[in-house]
């Protein structure tokens, strides 16, 4: 009686165009590339002398993190401030959540101050969702991590950052590595390379740190680091949290090095050009040794640059299809 | 007062009776069945034609909030709910505030009930004070006081002495005890059923074996103990096959299950609707089917509500931060005649699940129209559709998932000993 539809058409409006940014999953091929393609011009122009375009001047985008967060909040303000937005950051982790106001409380109320997009970051699972759907549905809604479900901008800026590089997806075997359980970025990056087309998905963990049948989402399983990086072409890394020791995991930091820290000598078991990823901040000698991270085939600074770029695309894309739907709402009523 | 409930398809499972015929209630009680009874004159005529009459539904697990928790429900609206959904007794947990550990509040609790005159409300008192997992509560006390059975509910016995004395003390005074198995470390943090839905969505899983390991324990125990335990609220099929087997080995136990784990699954929370937030989580298609065959092969002796009615706000936020639980007494008649629709079973057969099964595992003479028993019934029309809305709801709380569906059966009316509660 519950006739299952896809959830995630919500970020998606009655012209099939972008109006929130939620999650990589259930969007097609064409809007993933759309993006990658605006991305690209934007990279482009963070180059040049003047780095602004005026897609949302008048627009004020509210980051609101309810996780701190350095690294993408400063790439968030300044992919606004570049579409030339007025920009309000938020570190609510601290603030009004402690007084009791609830998250639907604190989005009404940047609502009611006319908001036109927020980017989301919050530590549940399903968020971004939720607001999107249940609080503010006229605002775009970005989403910078929601729990473990997902990272869509980071997930996006990989993808920019490999197709950079190696041009075509059908023929990549890319590996994910490490603490895949816990990680947004993982799944959002699955989803998005299963629908770019790469060739061969591989998630490489031990099994205190995978999922429960993670091969669903259309990944090949690696307990053992040699087996599942030999041949690769990308090699995305992810952050290994301190706490994790603590929470009978893993045994220690030394043996998950040993194991699933990416070496010179493993990384030598991929293909000779194989590039390296990291969504940062990087934890050297944990999961992977220094002179890879700051190597030749290391792209991790590339995908900094980049991050600007896609969160530029996605913003700009998501208020336009907002600005689509209200016009054509607005026609509708005045019929 | 003497009514004639005239033209009804009466069923009465415990009795094996099915057939259209009139039923005669006097003083309270059921008076005959068939004909008339010498000299009786109707004081009021309940028209059943085309309707099933039936005993009122016992549902063995309905969490009515007082005391402690009136923002969620209270015995006024609950018992209301009750008896719109055709239930005329109902077994409430002791996960009250205070907890039903002391006769007080167990006397309150029934007493307000008997202020009211709707369903009849059956407290389960604490096995451990405060449900600390301590201590043993007052069983016997609170027994006297009107306690159908003992639980600790979800909180847990982590130590497995004390379970074992709680078992040995309920046995001594052949007391019925509850579980409602989940071991805290493996469920801890978790929000649904572990599996690829969860995976997918970023969501913290409980696993199967946060309910098998806590049965496995607890039916250890019980075999040790030789107390008369019943199992509530399972999800896991491999659980139910557990309670199964011991119960073909001869021990004294039963299982029931909410109506909704046989018809949902966690496939249902894609998209994070918080009205599918529940604890034991919604779970596996394979656990549902292994349910359903379970409750066919009588493995599962009851049907439940088990009814938790929420305030709006405790479900509006992101699924991990809403409380879990959803109502279930007005929903439960027609989420069970699912069952029949879909080919499951007969009639006859899920109105035992919901009438003699759980009178048995309760040890009471009720859920029959047996002459001389309490006339607690329940009258319905199997085949009027109607639409669940938040405006007609008599439950406090408007938590559900099938709020605006479209549902097939519906109760026109109600008696308590005799006397009609509910009328639509």
């Amino acid at each position: 009686m519950f006739e299952q539809t896809d959830p995630n058409q919500i970020q998606l409006n009655s012209e099939g165009q972008l109006k929130h940014y939620l999650t990589t999953e259930g969007l097609s091929r064409e809007i993933l590339t759309e993006i990658l393609d605006t991305a690209d011009s934007f990279v482009d122009m963070g180059e040049q002398q003047v780095k602004k375009v005026p897609l949302l001047r008048g627009k004020t985008v509210v980051n609101l993190f309810f996780e701190s967060s350095t690294r993408t909040l400063s790439t968030f303000e300044l992919a606004a401030k570049r579409l030339s937005a007025d920009v309000l950051n938020l570190n609510i982790s601290t603030s009004s959540t402690s007084k009791g106001e609830t998250l639907k409380d604190t989005l009404m109320t940047l609502e009611a101050m006319h908001s036109d997009m927020f980017v989301v970051r919050h530590s549940d699972s399903g968020a971004a969702h939720f607001i999107a759907e249940h609080v503010t549905p006229k605002v775009a809604v970005i989403n910078a991590g929601d729990g473990r479900h997902a990272h869509p901008t980071q997930a996006m800026l990989d993808m920019l950052t490999i197709r950079r590089h190696k041009g075509d997806f059908a023929p990549l075997t890319v590996a994910i590595v490490g603490d895949i359980l816990h990680s947004r970025v993982a799944r959002s990056q699955i989803h998005a390379l299963r629908t770019l087309g790469a060739a061969e998905i591989r998630v490489i963990a031990p099994q205190t740190l995978l999922p429960r049948h993670i091969e669903a989402l259309g990944v090949r399983v690696f307990t053992n680091m040699e087996q599942g990086l030999k041949d690769v072409d990308v090699v995305m890394m992810l952050r290994l949290q301190k706490e994790r020791m603590n929470s009978a995991l893993l045994p220690s930091e030394s043996e998950f090095y040993k194991l699933y820290g990416l070496s010179p000598d493993k990384l030598a078991l991929a293909k000779p050009d194989a590039v390296v990823m990291h969504p940062g901040p990087i934890n050297r000698g944990v999961e992977i040794a220094s002179s890879v991270a700051d190597g030749p085939q290391s792209l991790i600074l590339d995908q900094v640059t980049n991050g600007i770029a896609v969160r530029m695309a996605v913003m700009s894309m998501s208020m336009s299809g907002q600005a689509t739907e209200k016009q054509k709402l607005a026609a509708a009523n005045g019929e | 007062m003497n009514i004639k409930i005239s033209g009804g398809r009466v069923i009465d499972p415990a009795n094996n009776v099915d057939q259209v015929c009139d039923l005669y209630v006097s003083g309270g009680k059921i008076a005959a069945l068939g004909s008339a009874p010498e000299g009786f004159e109707a004081e009021q005529q309940i028209d059943a034609s085309g309707q099933i009459v039936c005993p009122g539904f016992i549902d063995l697990c309905a969490h009515v909030r007082e005391p402690g928790f009136t923002i969620k429900g209270s015995i006024a609206t609950e018992t209301q709910a009750a008896v719109a959904g055709g239930v005329t007794m109902l077994v409430t947990p002791p996960t009250t505030k205070p907890v039903v550990d002391t006769t007080a509040v167990a006397e309150l609790i029934q007493e307000r009930c008997e202020d009211l005159g709707k369903a009849k409300v059956l407290p389960m008192g604490a096995l451990t004070k405060g449900l600390e997992g301590q201590m043993l509560a007052p069983m016997h006390a609170l027994a006297s006081s009107g306690c159908i059975a003992f639980t600790n509910a979800r909180e847990p016995v982590a130590n497995s002495l004390i379970l074992m004395r709680c078992l040995e003390y309920a046995a001594t005074h052949d007391l019925l005890v509850q579980f409602q198995p989940q071991d805290a470390a493996l469920t801890a943090g978790g929000h649904m059923h572990e599996d690829t839905t969860s995976t997918r969505l970023g969501l913290n899983g409980i696993p199967e074996a946060a309910e098998t390991i806590e049965v496995a324990r607890c039916l250890t125990l019980v075999e040790q103990t030789g107390v008369r335990a019943h199992f509530g609220q399972l999800s896991c099929e491999r659980s139910v096959r557990m309670v199964m087997e011991a119960r073909e080995r001869g021990l004294n136990v039963s299982a029931d299950v909410a109506i909704h784990h046989l018809l949902l699954t966690d496939e249902n929370v894609n998209g994070f609707n918080s009205a599918f937030h529940l604890i034991p989580p919604l779970r596996s298609q394979l656990d549902r089917a292994g349910l359903r065959q379970a409750l066919i092969a009588d493995g599962i002796q009851a049907l439940c509500s088990d009814h938790q009615p929420h305030e709006a706000a405790a479900k509006d936020a992101p699924f991990a931060a809403t409380e879990p639980g959803m109502i279930g007494l007005e929903t439960l008649l027609p989420l069970s005649l699912m069952l029949v629709d879909q080919g499951l079973m007969e009639m006859p057969q899920l109105l035992e699940k919901l009438t003699s099964g759980p009178a048995q595992i309760l040890g009471l003479d009720a859920g029959t129209l047996t002459e001389g028993s309490a006339a607690d019934i329940c009258i319905f029309d199997p085949e009027e559709s109607w639409t669940l809305t938040e405006e007609d709801t008599h439950s406090k709380g408007k938590n559900t998932p099938f709020m605006g569906y479209e549902l097939k059966g519906r109760v026109k009316h109600t008696l308590i000993d005799g006397q009609p509660v509910f009328s639509l």
